[in-house]
């Protein structure tokens, strides 16, 4: 079902028309620059169990909602679809995950329509659900719980219309196992790699954190984690030119952009990329849905911010090389590490993320 | 780490046998309760006269969409008389506080056939496994242990609505659950779960790795240790404050209760901001985190306030 046209052009406007591939259009506009969620607390980065509490952020925060949809909302998605399209395993579901599917739908439908009501809408009798997405022109009317009700599984038909990569995992044996997902706009790591494995084994890559006990300490909060009280933590990485889908399976593709960074085009194709990662209990199969929504902001927007500009400079600067390694950074650190010094004069930065 | 709760009115209160009475509650902002998964218990806070008790209960089956909880409270003589309470002061209209549901106790949603063994009262998240079994159309059968009929709570519905799957055992004629006997050739995708009196929990779990069950295919309720404890004092040296830490709440939020701000960030054990040094104490401290080496526990100089409590009567923190 769709809805009419006159209605979609209502909100349509509202969002970016942009491009994550090939000629990418994609740009920050100041609003979203201000309210980029800068991973950085202070001038340098080392990995720690930096799990808090998912509480509100201030209004028009990253965080001011638990589900964050933005002005790249309808981009986004176009790409999502066609990742989909040239590779369906990137969305895969082990059948003992079906009741957590429907915890995520329920989730995301529930949250986004509370949140965003210009944009969304949900009306629950019983078990007869009507949903509305007005940006993408969809309506669906579905019995919650019955899966043929809808065009595809329920973790699929929610997320292709949610920011965000997800993971489900389901917990047993004193371990997290990541069963099922959606995962198109990673950070150089593969779903179809990972299915099936725990929480040690999916982080075997990471370097320096399993020897800090990062891991052991991170599994074991969440094993407790309650309904109710999600959590969240920050991860980033880097990446050239804002290409979402950074997948190992399309190496062959974005591999050698990292090659072509010369110290004229850092501002322009260099990106920092920052994964807002939320983790909550689900209700009915008492899985852990993993929420990974990725942030690109490329050099020259980030640089807008002269505390932003400074820190990132000196985190870049001294980060371990073991990290450097593991990102990906080395081909072009050197140069990104050169345009961003004309932004550094050595003046101290105030403590915290938010920008001055 | 305190979870959600929620205040709840009693929406009925009716006795299911003799000695168990169940309890339907509703949010009393008219909310729906959110929906549960089976083997999910919830902590009722209790105000007796002397004394407020927080108590777990396994809940009854919920529905998909949630909306109400049930539990059953067997009247039993313990010290605390929590269940007394429930019994004789707990009817329709009465408001209490319950926590968000929290499992320990889940299906292991991979195995091909599960096994439930309920003794007595037991059967509370027991009943509850079965019906999530049955909804989905999985393979279970479920082993009741009750003294006699009339005692067996629920046994009328489950028979009605699990017919051959549910086998019976009256201890009053001597008849007992044996895992050998019943389960003569388990197969290794068949998970087990028993919930009773301690000394069959111990049994049947005894029984089955004597037979050569996998560790990982046997499960228990076990109900976490309170968040809570003993009262203690504790002195923040900096700030020059002296703060009771009560019974239900955590030394971190005793410290936050006097306005001293003190750093944290998970609340959970794990994250390693709480840490804070001990100047002096009177007592051991209870280490409760995930954050503190072997070694630094048995310094005894440092303590993650999130989760951590003196056993003793007073700690004085660099705070
Ligand atoms: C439970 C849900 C989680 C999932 C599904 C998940 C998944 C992943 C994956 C797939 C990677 C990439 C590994 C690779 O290179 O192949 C990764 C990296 C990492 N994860 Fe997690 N993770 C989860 C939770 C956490 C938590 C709670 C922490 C807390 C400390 C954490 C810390 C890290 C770190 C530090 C890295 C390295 C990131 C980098 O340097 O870019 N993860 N995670
Ligand atoms: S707040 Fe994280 S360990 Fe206490």
């Amino acid at each position: 079902m769709s809805l009419s046209t006159i209605e979609v052009d209502d909100v349509r406007h509202e969002f970016n028309s942009e491009t994550f591939r090939d000629d990418y259009t994609f740009s920050n506009s100041p609003e979203a620059i201000a309210r980029f969620p800068f991973p950085f607390d202070r001038d340098e980065y080392m990995y720690a169990v930096n799990i808090e509490q998912h509480m509100p952020g201030p209004p028009k925060s990253a965080t001011e909602f638990p589900i964050d949809i933005d002005e790249h909302y309808v981009a986004e998605m176009a790409d999502r679809a066609r990742v989909l399209k040239e590779d369906p395993l990137r969305c895969q579901s082990l059948p003992h995950m079906l009741m957590a599917e429907w915890d995520l739908l329920d989730l995301l439908m529930t949250s986004m329509a509370r949140d965003y009501p210009r944009w969304f809408s949900l009306e629950r009798d019983g078990r007869k659900w009507h949903w509305i997405n007005r940006p993408l022109g969809i309506e669906q009317r579905f019995v919650f719980g019955d899966p043929t009700t809808l065009p595809q599984g329920p973790m699929e038909y929610v997320t292709r219309q949610c920011q965000g990569d997800f993971c489900l995992l389901d917990q047993r044996d004193n371990n997290l196992w990541l069963d099922a997902g959606i995962v198109t706009s990673q950070a150089d790591w593969s779903l179809d790699f990972d299915l099936g494995m725990n929480f040690i084994e999916w982080h075997g890559p990471v370097p320096l954190a399993h020897n800090m006990n990062i891991f052991d300490r991170a599994l074991k909060f969440l094993m407790n984690l309650q309904q109710g009280r999600p959590v969240r933590r920050l991860n980033w990485t880097m990446t050239v030119n804002p290409r979402l889908d950074t997948s190992p399976e399309n190496y062959h593709r974005w591999g050698i952009d990292r090659t072509t960074v010369t110290p004229e085009n850092v501002g322009d194709k260099v990106h920092l990329r920052v994964e807002l990662q939320a983790l909550w209990r689900l209700p009915r199969s008492n899985a852990i849905v993993f929420s990974i929504r990725c942030y690109l902001i490329k050099m020259g927007e980030l640089v807008t911010q002269p505390k932003w500009a400074r820190r990132i400079h000196r985190v870049l600067r001294d980060l371990p090389p073991e990290l450097a390694e593991y990102k990906g950074l080395t081909n072009y650190r050197a140069a990104t590490l050169e345009w961003l010094s004309q932004y550094d004069d050595g003046a101290p930065t105030s403590p915290g993320f938010y920008p001055d | 780490m305190a979870g959600e709760s929620f205040l709840v009115r009693v929406t009925h209160a009716d006795p299911v046998t003799t000695s168990v009475k169940r309890l339907r509650m509703q949010a009393i902002d008219g909310k729906t309760l959110p929906p549960a998964s089976a083997g999910s218990h919830i902590i009722l806070t209790l105000k007796t006269p002397n004394r407020l008790l927080k108590n777990a209960y396994s809940l009854l089956p919920s529905s998909l969409d949630g909306g109400t909880y049930e539990v059953a409270v067997l009247r039993t003589e313990d010290s605390r008389g929590g269940s007394t309470f429930v019994h004789d002061a707990l009817s329709e209209g009465s408001e209490l506080t319950i926590s968000t549901p929290v499992n320990l106790f889940p299906i292991n949603r991979r195995a091909r056939h599960h096994v439930l063994v309920a003794g007595g009262i037991g059967i509370t998240p027991i009943a509850a496994m079965a019906e999530e079994l049955f909804r989905d159309n999985r393979s279970f059968e479920l082993h009741y242990c009750i003294r006699n009929e009339p005692n067996g709570a629920f046994l009328k519905d489950l028979q009605a609505r699990y017919g051959e799957r549910v086998h019976l055992y009256h201890s009053d004629i001597g008849e007992r659950f044996g895992v050998a006997k019943a389960l003569p050739q388990q197969r290794i995708d068949t998970h087990l779960y028993v919930c009773g009196p301690e000394g069959m929990i111990g049994a049947v779990l005894n029984d089955a790795s004597a037979l050569g069950w996998l560790q990982e295919n046997l499960h228990a309720e076990r109900f976490l240790s309170p968040g809570g404890g003993d009262p203690f004092d504790v002195v923040l040296r900096r700030s020059d404050i002296e703060v009771t830490v009560g019974e239900h709440e955590s030394l971190l939020e005793a410290i936050e209760r006097v306005g001293v701000d003190a750093p944290h960030l998970c609340r959970g054990g794990a994250c390693g901001q709480c840490r804070c040094s001990v100047v002096e104490k009177d007592g051991i401290i209870q280490h409760r985190d995930h954050y503190l080496t072997q070694e630094e526990r048995e310094a005894g100089d440092a303590i993650m306030t999130c989760v951590s409590r003196l056993k003793g009567q007073r700690l004085e923190l660099d705070l």
